[in-house]
């Protein structure tokens, strides 16, 4: 290991980032929660289940969102060999696989009442689930090797591949008839949502995309540092 | 630098060449990932009775028969239609109007699609019962189109075109 391979510049900037970012996330989700899950209107025909949509479509978002930010920072290992590239995409892996579950399951938890099954292999379900064992597969190559540097090479490059799915969960839904629904948020004649509830979607999507950013500043600190330890030798391998 | 360079081009290079069988693979998979077929596909394709597949479609208005736990309906894509019977328990979105998808096979005489599972389509659309039930009195709700029956590739291959809808 280099004797650069520190970030120390970037992990100063992020401990006082952390602070205000973990306040932001506190509000947020203090304002969000509740009227999400409590004050906001039901729907017309799915009554309060709806509420399960404003857990699942912000995860949904920060799991697609998370890989391509993962896929950029490998890139950028893999031509420039960065060493905070390979922490910042180590940290955001599991932070990723997390909200990549979280969003199956609850679109689980909606669909057996809804459409009357808990799982349907179509387009969409398909993509999301091959989603998390990429993120599973990254997580798996990067520590399947003795040399650090080794094991964030490989996974990095599958993780750059791993990027052609990204468009495919996006666009499974415009591309083939699923079960899924087509897209309400970022529709080209504007969202089929009334604004009350629009509202409690985009407030659970704030506050879910602060908490990311936090978890991942975290993260990224403990990946720096392991990596001084282990370049010290007070990591054995790992 | 050079080797630096080379790395460069040798990722750009890799990417392009992922991204273009990405393409190829999505060409070649075009109507092979189908999760249901809607009526105007079976009447244009048609599909050998006893084969298991999904038909999917909006439930006609006042299709619907029940017998006990028995029911008949009629899913349509505004242009063909198929005649469905079921003997179970439907999920609560059910109804006259709804998208919903039905697996099962087609009767020998290829008329009538034998269903053992029928599944409901939610559509893309998110309102308070307040104003789905003012946008009632006031006249200005739209019955289902076409389009909420989630069949995105049909409309794209027929063209019908947008309506306002609430």
């Amino acid at each position: 290991m280099l004797p650069n391979a520190y970030p120390a510049r970037f992990i100063g900037l992020s401990r006082t980032v952390v602070v205000w970012l973990a306040i932001l996330t506190v509000v947020a989700l203090a304002v969000a929660l509740p009227w999400a899950l409590w004050l906001s209107p039901p729907d017309y025909q799915q009554k309060d289940t709806i509420r399960i949509m404003y857990v699942h479509v912000p995860s949904a978002w920060i799991g697609l969102m998370a890989y391509v930010l993962m896929a950029a920072c490998a890139l950028v290992s893999l031509i420039w060999k960065k060493p905070l590239a390979d922490y910042l995409a180590r940290a955001i892996a599991p932070i990723g696989a997390v909200f990549t579950l979280l969003c199956l399951v609850t679109g689980s938890l909606w669909g057996r009442p809804m459409w009357g099954t808990w799982w349907e292999w179509d387009a969409r379900m398909t993509s999301m689930l091959v989603l998390l064992f990429l993120y599973l597969g990254y997580m798996a190559l990067s520590n399947a090797f003795d040399d650090f540097t080794r094991g964030t090479r490989a996974a990095a490059l599958l993780c750059v591949v791993g990027v052609i799915n990204i468009p495919v969960i996006k666009f499974s839904v415009e591309w083939w008839n699923t079960l899924h629904q087509t897209t309400t948020v970022f529709k080209k004649q504007g969202p089929s949502m009334a604004p009350e509830q629009l509202t409690a979607l985009l407030l659970m999507a704030l506050a879910f995309h602060l908490l990311f950013a936090l978890l991942v500043l975290v993260r990224t600190e403990t990946e720096a540092t392991n990596a001084r330890l282990r370049s010290l030798g007070a990591l054995g391998t790992d | 630098m050079n080797r630096r360079k080379r790395r460069l081009y040798f990722i750009a290079l890799g990417v392009i060449t992922l991204l273009l069988a990405g393409v190829l693979l999505r060409a070649g998979m075009e109507g092979n990932i189908v999760f249901f077929y809607s009526p105007t596909d079976l009447a244009e394709k048609g599909i050998e009775s006893g084969k298991r597949f999904r038909v999917g479609g909006l439930v006609e208005e006042g299709s619907v028969e029940r017998e006990g736990t028995s029911l008949a309906f009629t899913i349509t894509d505004g242009l063909n239609e198929m005649r469905v019977v079921y003997t179970g328990l439907v999920p609560d979105l059910f109804r006259e109007g709804q998208g919903v998808i039905a697996e099962g096979r087609l009767d020998e005489d290829g008329k009538v699609f034998r269903a053992d599972n029928v599944l409901a389509r939610h559509d893309e659309n998110y309102m308070p019962p307040e104003v789905a039930d003012s946008l009632k009195e006031t006249g200005q709700w739209q019955h289902a189109t076409p389009d909420d029956t989630g069949l995105p590739k049909f409309l794209k291959d027929h063209e019908t075109p947008d309506e306002a809808r609430p």
